[in-house]
């Protein structure tokens, strides 16, 4: 099986590590990763931000991109998420959306990997992340009444030696939300903070995620305030890579 | 005050910002709890969706049903096309009937309507009987929630506020003398009013009767005693059959607070004899809402407050925060949708994180609304000359994987050069460390794998 890598424009610039523990826990799963040369961006920014115009045309030529591939995977899930929302341009748009998928979703509903190979022996707390939570529907939101399930950690939990703690309020947003970061920092900050809390008193070692946005502002803000808590993307973690230092 | 800029204020106070997203996570609990407990509340969720879609696709035939109901069974329906026309004709209605005192069981639409201002202007007056509503109304600022009206205070705020306006003892915090005090002062209200204005929770379109739900008795007591009756109600509100409504009364106390249901639910049909009912519907703006697809279900809403709680901006930055009727993520888009310019702010003061959607008793889909008036904030605002080229360089370099690459070289570069204190006066580096800044980009990286 062939797939399309999408590294979001972010990742590509600022946690080039991310992509890579990505392609290596493709090739480990057996697929064959082709990088195809498309737009650095699939226009999220600019739809969240209400320019629809140029999300509406970067999102065209980001989907004409990976016309030729049957699946196309991310390791970003507001990213793939905005993708699939993308499907009301019509086009290749509309063909890439139901064929893109977060790094976990894939290995889980297309290949059908139940436990993943691998040790992590640390104290984990998982952040979902709004956008695989709710976009992508990885887990059961903690407002919603039907079954309990979660893709993300499920595949964690299969590692040798790891402990998923459970922080206060599971799902609850890190505040980082693209521009509302910017625009509504302090809100944001205190957002954040608050996860850290939780994490750190959950005993978390490592926080991770599938959302790297999230994680890297969560990251600036533990590093600013000296926290222990490393921040992880769940592909670092199943590619076996060890914690920052 | 824009959003960003009163929540900063509000987080000034970090001891009470927390005790605030503390007691309102508390509530949202219950509600998970309470939700828990109903077999197929999802399944009841999905049922009350499409009773107020079905509602609102045919609201002129409801409505029209609704008044030829209640007329029948003895009230009066008037109609106001806005804030103004109710407020005249409340105000006419109760000079019809010589009333001098007003009481009135809690209605975000009379909030709205900014009615108690108006009628005080003409010399009357009027006493909120909802606890909640009473403490905002004497310390003479807008509730901070549709549904927990003062949730913004704390207990020993309020003695001191009851201590100074209604002589009770000073240093009272102890709920049930603080009841106490309420109580007596609200009952001597009751006992001289000579109306009673409700809102309602729901109009029945096939019945004519109205439904108002209340945890304190008090919009039964505010109509027991005094001859005239007035509700004022959105036209929104209509359900299309009382058959209907006992699934939106199992949704909403549980949406609310996480109680079963509301300690009174009062249902009103026609003036009790010897009394006169009016009901006052009121447009304001819901006609517009309901002719724009991408916003008319906001009208669903049933005012459970449910988005509110859940939301985590609203509890760090509190209800006044916002600088509307309704506050929270539904406050936000109907505010937004009212005037675009106005409350520029408020569709982005929300991190599209979604809860607010999965909470609702009704599905609305708020998140998705909330971006749809980010576009209209812009179209009606018009981007800055700066706003517009920079938008348009980021959009054509991100076009091109190339030029991206150099530029993102040149900006990570950039960016580590940036000295420390700097970094630390701009938004992101106030209290976030400097994102890593790698040497080489992941396309670098893969091509030098590849190689």
């Amino acid at each position: 099986m062939r797939v399309a890598l999408f590294v979001p424009c972010y990742v590509d610039q600022l946690w080039p590590e991310v992509g890579l523990a990505t392609v290596e826990v493709l090739e480990r799963a057996g697929v064959e990763v082709a990088f195809p040369k498309a737009p650095a961006c699939c226009g999220q920014p600019f739809a969240n931000a209400g320019h629809a115009a140029e999300a509406a045309r970067l999102g065209r030529r980001f989907a004409e991109a990976f016309a030729g591939f049957e699946h196309v995977v991310g390791p970003s899930a507001s990213c793939v998420a905005a993708v699939r929302e993308l499907a009301h341009l019509g086009g290749a748009a509309a063909a890439l959306a139901p064929r893109v998928r977060e790094l976990c979703e894939f290995l889980v509903d297309v290949l059908g990997v139940a436990s993943w190979p691998g040790r992590f022996p640390r104290r984990v707390g998982l952040h979902p992340g709004c956008h695989g939570l709710r976009g992508l529907g990885l887990a059961r939101p903690s407002e919603r009444m039907d079954a309990p399930f979660d893709k993300v950690a499920g595949l964690l939990a299969s590692l040798e030696g790891v402990e998923l703690v459970a922080p206060a309020r599971p799902d609850e947003c890190c505040g980082f939300g693209g521009t509302f970061a910017l625009r509504e920092a302090d809100v944001s900050v205190r957002m954040g903070l608050d996860r850290l809390a939780a994490h750190e008193a959950a005993g978390a070692e490592v926080v991770t995620s599938v959302d790297p946005s999230c994680l890297l502002h969560l990251r600036g803000l533990a590093e600013r305030r000296g926290s222990p808590l490393r921040a992880m993307h769940v592909a670092e973690i199943l590619a076996g890579r060890e914690p920052p230092p | 005050m824009s959003h960003p800029d009163a929540a900063a204020a509000f987080l000034a106070d970090p001891a009470r910002a927390a005790w605030h997203d503390a007691a309102l996570w508390h509530v949202r609990e219950r509600r998970d709890a309470a939700a828990g407990a109903v077999p197929g509340w999802e399944a009841l969720r999905e049922r009350a969706a499409a009773v107020r879609r079905y509602a609102l696709a045919h609201l002129a035939d409801h409505l029209e049903a609704f008044e030829r109901q209640a007329t029948a069974l003895g009230a009066r329906v008037h109609f106001a096309r806005d804030a103004a026309e109710h407020n005249a004709l409340v105000l006419e209605i109760l000079r019809g009937a010589g009333a001098k005192r007003v009481v009135k069981s809690k209605s975000m639409l009379t909030e709205e309507c900014g009615l108690n201002a108006h009628l005080a202007r003409a010399g009357i007056d009027v006493v909120d009987t909802d606890l909640g509503e009473r403490i905002v109304q004497l310390r003479e600022e807008p509730p901070s929630h549709i549904v927990m009206p003062a949730i913004h205070l704390r207990r020993a705020e309020v003695g001191a506020l009851f201590h100074e306006r209604l002589g009770a003892p000073a240093g009272a915090s102890d709920p049930a003398a603080l009841a106490e005090t309420a109580r007596r002062h609200l009952r001597a209200a009751f006992l001289r009013a000579d109306a009673g204005i409700t809102g309602a929770n729901f109009l029945l379109a096939d019945t004519g009767g109205v439904v108002v739900c209340t945890n304190e008795g008090n919009a039964d007591l505010g109509t027991a005693l005094p001859r005239l009756h007035v509700v004022c109600a959105g036209i929104e509100k209509v359900l299309p059959r009382a058959e209907d409504l006992p699934v939106f009364l199992r949704l909403l106390a549980r949406s609310a607070t996480g109680q079963p249901i509301t300690a009174y639910t009062s249902h009103f049909h026609g003036p009790r004899p010897g009394a006169e009912m009016h009901v006052v519907l009121v447009d304001n703006g819901r006609s517009a809402l309901l002719a724009d697809p991408a916003l008319r279900d906001a009208l669903a809403c049933i005012r459970c407050g449910a988005c509110l709680n859940t939301c985590p901006v609203y509890r760090r930055s509190g209800g006044h925060s916002y600088g509307t009727p309704v506050a929270g993520p539904i406050g936000a888009v109907l505010a937004a949708a009212r005037d675009p310019v106005r409350h520029a702010s408020l569709p982005f003061a929300s991190t599209l994180c979604g809860s607010c959607r999965d909470v609702c008793p009704v599905k609305i889909d708020l998140p998705r609304q909330l971006v749809a008036l980010r576009e209209a904030v812009r179209a009606r605002r018009g981007d800055g000359p700066a706003v517009r080229l920079g938008v348009r360089l980021a959009a054509a370099l991100l076009a091109r994987p190339r030029l991206a690459e150099a530029a993102g070289a040149l900006a990570r570069r950039a960016l580590a050069l940036v000295p420390e204190p700097l970094w630390r006066r701009t938004p992101w580096g106030r209290a976030r460390a400097r994102p890593p800044l790698p040497r080489r980009s992941f396309r670098a990286l893969y091509r030098g794998r590849r190689e």
